[in-house]
């Protein structure tokens, strides 16, 4: 199945030579002579002509819904072993340390279901709205295709993501430790849109519950005010229609809020004037505090970063030298104003850039040059929102929660480099 | 269910307030009270949305005995799936034990969730009265309510839970423009004394035994990570497709521990082809009454892998 043995040279060498000028100006400061002083090469051999260059290809249309080419087999999510006690309650997670820019690709947006994936068919599906309505009403896919719509960038997160790591380090890689994150354009209808075309009573209505048509029909209390501010009924991701992993065919996204309120395979949506108090909103979802406590309706993701490269289980090839240290920054709370990365754990910061857009309620790019000296060091990033709101350390969260509450950990990740390159989980 | 569902006065009041309807106002069709009754299954701690019925402790011993007892243990007391029973007074302590019984603050929500959720591969099969019969069962295993308590859709919502008191709405992250608890600063120069301590690391070896070999989990151009192959350990196969819920290497759980099966097939010709075929349809008498589940969605290779390392006769975790 492998190409021949690749031409001579190393990923290195590549890069200098089809490297951007910026970049190449960088390099060729770095090269200083020792580092990439081989790369313009002593032998004289002319480089082979590879076989695709001699063929026909296959034709077009050989692969009507096209696939990731076959080397990218590897890349997909996955579950952790031992995590959860069923394959049906549990979670992929999203393999953050293989994707580029901001946007999620549909077959590796991260899955948790709680009573496994329903295959629904859209012909049959229906959203009922009732309650606190004047018009209690039903609609069919097709209804909710003719209304007007909207397309937006936002992130989902789970409210669980990072929660295996508040007593410990536990996972080994980015995947295994924030991916249950994913970041997609969604299109379909502003849920205040809907409400307002049932003739939602907003002054004796103030939350409004969600239910799944899985098997768990899973249910979640929203409250009014956010519903009719950016909630969004979907039907769209990245272009096409939604996956069944992800709610094929409708769900809710709720802009900033922990992923469990992104009702999935949504049929219902019931306006009240009281919480509920489902299963998901007090027995789980709802975070423990030292002495007892839980915190109910932790509905906020609070801002978050992750350096998604070089991260846990990675191994650098080269011991020193330059690498680009890369990573995504969020916050349910708006957009990310500035994100810093540290080498040594902490103690001195430098600014990263940001990739644009920098858009609210979605992940946002960063990227810092960084030159390895080839000692140890400790990789970590620190986001900024525009509340002003700065990323915690772990120290700073667990004196004020704890370790028991599962939900909401967003604090700074630290990666180890080691001087053999390897790339590790620990805690500082 | 809501209290006063799509009242007169509200279509009124709201046709009256907005002048002209945008034009798709008219889509959708009307939803009629009897239609939704089906659906509009969900219950508050109030008690509104309970239906009519009941049920006693002894009922719902009956019903928990046939339907539930299998996952969740003869007194809740099961891990395998999640424990019901137990943890009452250790949420503040170092090892808080979260059961519905410890945690939850009405017992509104456990009859809404088993009435919707449960039993996990049949949900929604329990009449009204079933629900109320195994709930309060369930309540009992916890010692919430009395062996002879019998409870209806007047007497849930009073059932005073363990954690009643135990949930706050004081936190920052209810609203979006919520005041965090907890702050950091921008400090970029000396912000750490030296040297940074490590205060946790993943123990040698722990993440090859779970994960198989990480290299795998990368995308690597330089010919030596492997492109298709993606090796998981026959162990974490075994954990990722569920069969360590009911087998481990070396003890019996609900199934036979594996080296027993090792020793009992050690001679039998066509063993791998026998257990295949018994994994892949369920089934049980070979070691008990208890009964293995049809193991439908593991990919015929993973099969192959966990069979023959369940047949090497030593499997170790
Ligand atoms: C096939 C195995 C299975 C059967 C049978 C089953 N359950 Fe469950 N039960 C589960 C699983 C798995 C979960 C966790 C689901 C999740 O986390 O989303 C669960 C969760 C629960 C919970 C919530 C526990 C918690 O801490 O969150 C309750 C209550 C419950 N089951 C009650 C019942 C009752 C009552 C029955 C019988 C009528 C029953 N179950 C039958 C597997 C089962
Ligand atoms: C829900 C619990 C459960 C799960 C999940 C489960 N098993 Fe079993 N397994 C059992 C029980 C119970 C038996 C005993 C059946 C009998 O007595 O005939 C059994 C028996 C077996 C046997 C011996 C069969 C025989 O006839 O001697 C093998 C081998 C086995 N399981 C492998 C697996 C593998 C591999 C998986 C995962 C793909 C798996 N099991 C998942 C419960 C389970």
């Amino acid at each position: 199945m492998h190409e021949k043995t690749p031409p001579r040279g190393r990923l290195r060498q590549d890069a200098a030579l089809s490297a951007p000028p910026a970049r190449r100006l960088f390099l060729r400061q770095l090269a200083g002579s020792a580092v990439l002083g081989a790369a313009a090469g002593a032998a004289a051999d002319p480089l082979p002509v590879p076989d695709s260059a001699k063929q026909q290809g296959k034709p077009v249309a050989s692969s009507p819904y096209g696939q990731p080419a076959r080397f990218e087999a590897n890349i997909i999510r996955r579950q952790s072993p031992g995590l959860t006690r069923t394959n049906q309650s549990s979670i992929a997670f999203t393999p953050l340390q293989s994707l580029f820019g901001i946007i999620t690709p549909n077959g590796l947006h991260f899955e948790r279901d709680h009573a496994g994936l329903p295959d629904i068919d859209p012909a049959q599906h229906r959203l009922a709205v009732h309650g606190l309505v004047a018009a209690p009403k039903l609609f069919s896919m097709d209804d909710i295709l003719r209304l007007p719509s909207v397309s937006r960038l936002h992130f989902i997160e789970c409210g669980a993501n990072s929660g295996m790591e508040w007593g410990n380090a536990a996972m080994p890689t980015v995947q295994f430790t924030h991916g249950m994150l994913s970041c997609a354009e969604y299109t379909g209808v502003l849920l205040s849109t809907l409400l307002d075309a049932v003739g939602v009573d907003l002054r004796r209505g103030r939350y409004v519950l969600a239910e799944g048509a899985d098997g768990a029909s899973l249910t979640r209390t929203l409250p009014l005010s956010m519903a009719m501010d950016d909630v969004l009924l979907v039907y769209g991701q990245n272009g096409e229609m939604l996956r069944p992993e992800n709610g094929y065919p409708l769900r809710l996204v709720v802009p900033g809020v922990q992923g469990v309120s992104s009702v999935k395979w949504l049929r219902r949506l019931e306006v009240g004037d009281a919480p509920w108090h489902t299963r998901e909103e007090t027995l789980h979802y709802s975070d423990l505090m030292p002495g007892g406590q839980s915190r109910q309706f932790t509905w906020i993701q609070e801002a978050k970063s992750v350096i998604t490269s070089p991260s846990g289980g990675m191994q650098l090839l080269d011991k020193g030298g330059y690498y680009e240290i890369t990573g995504l920054a969020w916050s349910g709370r708006g957009r990310i104003k500035r994100v810093d990365v540290s080498a040594d754990g902490g103690r001195s910061w430098q600014p990263a850039r940001l990739q644009e857009p920098v858009l609210s309620k979605a992940l946002t790019r960063f990227r810092y040059d960084w030159v390895w000296d080839g000692t140890p060091a400790l990789l970590q990033s620190r986001c900024m929102d525009e509340t002003g709101y700065v990323q915690p350390a772990l120290r700073q969260l667990r004196e004020v929660r704890g370790t028991r509450s599962i939900y909401h950990n967003n604090a700074i990740q630290t990666w180890q480099v080691a001087a053999d390159g390897g790339v590790h989980n620990v805690q500082v | 269910m809501y209290r006063f569902e799509g009242l007169a006065l509200a279509l009124a009041l709201f046709s009256a307030a907005t002048p002209a309807a945008p034009v798709w106002h008219g889509l959708g069709q009307p939803l009629h009270a009897e239609e939704i009754s089906s659906w509009d299954i969900d219950v508050r701690p109030d008690g509104v949305g309970l239906p009519a019925g009941h049920g006693s402790v002894a009922e719902g011993q009956a019903v928990y005995d046939a339907q539930c007892a299998g996952c969740h243990g003869t007194f809740g007391e099961s891990t395998d799936y999640l424990a019901l029973a137990g943890g009452v007074g250790t949420l503040g302590t170092s090892s808080p034990q979260r059961t519905v019984g410890s945690k939850l603050d009405y017992a509104t929500t456990l009859w809404d969730y088993i009435n919707r959720a449960m039993p996990f591969n049949r949900s929604k099969a329990l009449s009204p009265n079933e629900v109320y019969a195994v709930t309060a069962y369930v309540l009992n295993l916890n010692d919430i309510i009395p062996a002879d308590a019998r409870l209806d859709q007047h007497s849930l919502p009073k059932v005073e839970m363990p954690n009643r008191k135990g949930f706050t709405q004081q936190h920052g992250m209810m609203r979006v423009d919520g005041k965090p608890d907890v702050q950091n600063t921008l400090c970029m120069k000396k912000c750490a004394p030296a040297p940074v301590k490590l205060t946790s690391q993943l123990p040698a070896g722990f993440a090859t035994q779970l994960y198989g070999d990480l290299e795998g989990h990368f995308r690597r151009f330089n010919g030596s990570a492997p492109a298709v192959a993606i090796s998981l350990s026959p162990a974490a196969l075994a954990a990722s497709h569920g069969c360590l819920v009911c087998h481990a290497p070396q003890q019996s759980k609900l199934g036979p521990a594996f080296v027993d099966v090792a020793r009992r097939y050690a001679h039998t010709a066509e063993a791998t082809t026998l257990l295949r075929d018994k994994i892949r349809h369920g089934g049980s008498g070979v070691w008990g009454n208890a009964a293995m589940p049809a193991q439908t969605a593991v990919p015929d290779q993973d099969l192959a892998q966990i069979l023959a390392w369940i047949l090497s006769a030593a499997p170790t975790p």
